[in-house]
């Protein structure tokens, strides 16, 4: 049994508490009124010496300031709603690839089932916040979807043309069908796990089977709906067909990474001494080849919309191209490039450090990716990344971790009795 | 003077591995090893070192890679710089989206045939090469282990080929 050390605690607790006071100060600190930012826009006009600025018209301005109090406001709110969505997405990952292998049958991963099954106890709490951020931006408590805000849609047709699929009622009523779906199925697999530990029976292990056929049908479909409704409806004038694998793509790579960190970090502490070198060289390999498939996925969404250059789908990558020029064509190289680089050579996925700074730079990467999908329709130009930003992810890193390696000590840390556990053990590449 | 070998037969991959390291331990040194199919470890048991052709094929896939953007370059950007479609021809980065199509395609073309060329001619295989097939049955089933007899006694070699579970020992010159 693995048992939760006292600095693991405590790491996560000073995280959760900095996150906490971050967050709150980045909510404080949102400007109280528009003629707030109208003073604060004018003195940073004039701290650039624009001369041309007395010759814009009056009217302009006032809604530009408007503009910008929005999206200021809407900041801290987007900043935990990434920082949200991309921790729960990426435990929700970690249990499609959980899934994944039990319907495979796979025989070398089993020994790594208790470490998925801990990152899976986090679709719970992560779910919860994400479903308690999408009610309060219901209430109406944030502009984070603008199609929420009934004037936007009585002035706009093409929402108004979509109000069947996108109003509130359907929409949390989806959240609640795909989240409660992926927690309830994720907690029967973990309990059915749990139960073979003690009295296997070959009913239990066929079961398991089962549920996690049904999970990956039910999931594909879910995700898929999950990323118009949690990610594109923010941008609610742009659509694209492949946006759901896009997304699946990114959650899946950053699961499958946090499952090898997890793994190697609980054997440098002498746990998981069954592990060897040949599970983490197949983890790498997994990251290596769903990072490329990302990339794919990526391209292929970016090049179609280039391509043709239709206005209406265009915009979307021309506001990322213009605004976040960076970030956007930065964390391609940081998903794509290092990865592609560094994992393609065979020794080196054997090498925990190696795996560790990879691992670590594909988590920050895959954070920038919905960083990059979030941030533009809902702060716009005025993006930064500044405390409500890092705080946030500090926050919901902190739950993170308490709550997977509470997850760690709740069985033992290599499943008993699991009909392919020996072949696991004994697994050489 | 040519060297003596001996051709020790087996009819297991077991039988085969467990003799091919009773050899090396005793220090009898094994030209080559035949068998009909790959056996898994057998590289390892007789010690020999690890193939470089995935750097090769490194290398050619960068090669390809930049032979497709000087290619396109050229052709597209520097040479006759048309207005097709209203794409940006103004220089490579800028209409990049349309030749990353090309330029994977030529990586992957690059990295596979010269590498499978590369393997042909490290190998020494060719159309009407002459087979070097020491025995007909080693591509059925049987496994052959040629080994030298050098300095040693021939007897005492082929005595201690037999006690490793060869069930047919021929010399060779």
């Amino acid at each position: 049994m693995y048992t939760i050390s006292s600095k693991i605690k405590l790491t996560a607790a000073i995280l959760i508490i900095l996150g906490a006071i971050g967050l709150i100060y980045g909510f404080v600190n949102t400007p109280a009124s528009v003629d707030e930012v109208s003073t604060m826009l004018a003195e940073e006009h004039a701290a650039h010496g624009e001369t041309h600025a007395a010759a814009d018209a009056h009217h302009d301005d006032s809604h530009h300031a408007e503009h910008v109090y929005d999206q200021l406001k809407n900041r801290p709110w987007a900043s935990i709603y990434t920082a949200a969505l991309f921790f729960f997405l990426l435990a929700v990952g970690a249990f499609a690839f959980y899934a994944v292998q039990n319907a495979a049958q796979a025989g070398w991963s089993p020994i790594l089932f208790r470490v998925m099954e801990a990152i899976s106890t986090f679709i719970l709490p992560g779910g919860i916040l994400v479903f308690v951020l999408l009610v309060l931006s219901s209430l109406g408590y944030n502009h984070l979807f603008i199609w929420m805000d009934p004037e936007v849609v009585a002035h706009d047709e093409i929402i108004a043309n979509k109000v069947g699929y996108l109003n509130v009622p359907f929409f949390l009523l989806r959240a609640v069908i795909y989240i409660g779906g992926w927690v309830f199925l994720s907690w029967l697999m973990r309990k059915n796990s749990r139960q073979m530990d003690e009295n296997f029976s070959e009913a239990l292990f066929k079961k398991n089977f089962k549920v996690s056929a049904i999970f990956l049908v039910f999931f594909i479909v879910s995700e898929s709906m999950m990323s118009w409704d949690f990610i594109m409806s923010i941008d609610t004038h742009w659509f694209s067909t492949l946006f759901g694998w896009y997304v699946f793509a990114s959650m899946f790579v950053s699961g499958i990474t946090m499952i090898a960190l997890i793994t190697i970090f609980l054997k440098s502490k002498g746990y998981l001494e069954e592990v060897n070198d040949s599970h983490i060289h197949d983890l790498a390999k997994f990251m290596f080849g769903i990072s490329i498939f990302w990339t794919y996925l990526w391209f292929s969404q970016f090049l179609l919309i280039w391509y043709a250059n239709i206005p209406e789908e265009a915009v979307y990558f021309i506001q990322r191209i213009e605004d976040y020029n960076l970030l956007f064509f930065g964390m391609v190289a940081i998903n794509f490039i290092f990865p592609l680089l560094v994992l393609v050579n065979t020794d080196f996925k054997r090498v925990n450090w190696i795996v560790v700074m990879t691992g670590i730079a594909i988590l920050f990467g895959h954070y920038l990716n919905f960083y990059v999908m979030i941030m533009p329709g809902t702060v716009g130009e005025s993006w930064f990344i500044g405390i409500p930003e890092i705080a946030s992810v500090l926050l919901v890193g902190g739950l993170f971790l308490y709550f997977v390696f509470n997850g760690l000590t709740k069985a033992p840390l290599v499943a008993k009795n699991f009909p392919l556990m020996k072949e696991s053990k004994h697994f050489h590449y | 003077m040519a060297a003596k070998v001996l051709h020790a037969f087996y009819t297991d991959d077991d039988i085969l591995m467990n003799a091919v390291k009773k050899v090396r331990k005793q220090k009898y040194h094994i030209e080559e090893v035949y068998c009909p199919f790959p056996v898994h470890g057998l590289d390892k048991a007789m010690g020999l070192s690890h193939t470089r052709l995935a750097i090769t094929s490194f290398l050619y896939g960068c090669v390809g890679l930049a032979v497709a953007l000087t290619m396109m370059n050229f052709i597209m950007i520097v040479d006759w710089p048309q207005n097709i479609g209203g794409k940006p021809s103004f220089s490579l980065i800028e209409n990049l989206p349309s030749f990353i199509p090309t330029a994977f395609e030529m990586t992957v073309f690059f990295a596979a045939h010269l590498m499978v060329i590369t393997f042909y001619m490290r190998s020494k295989l060719w159309p009407f090469k002459e087979a070097e097939n020491p025995d007909v049955r080693t591509t059925d089933d049987h496994f052959l282990m040629e080994v030298s007899v050098g300095s040693n006694d021939i007897q005492e070699v082929a005595e201690f080929l037999h006690s490793t579970g060869a069930v047919e020992i021929d010399l060779k010159k």
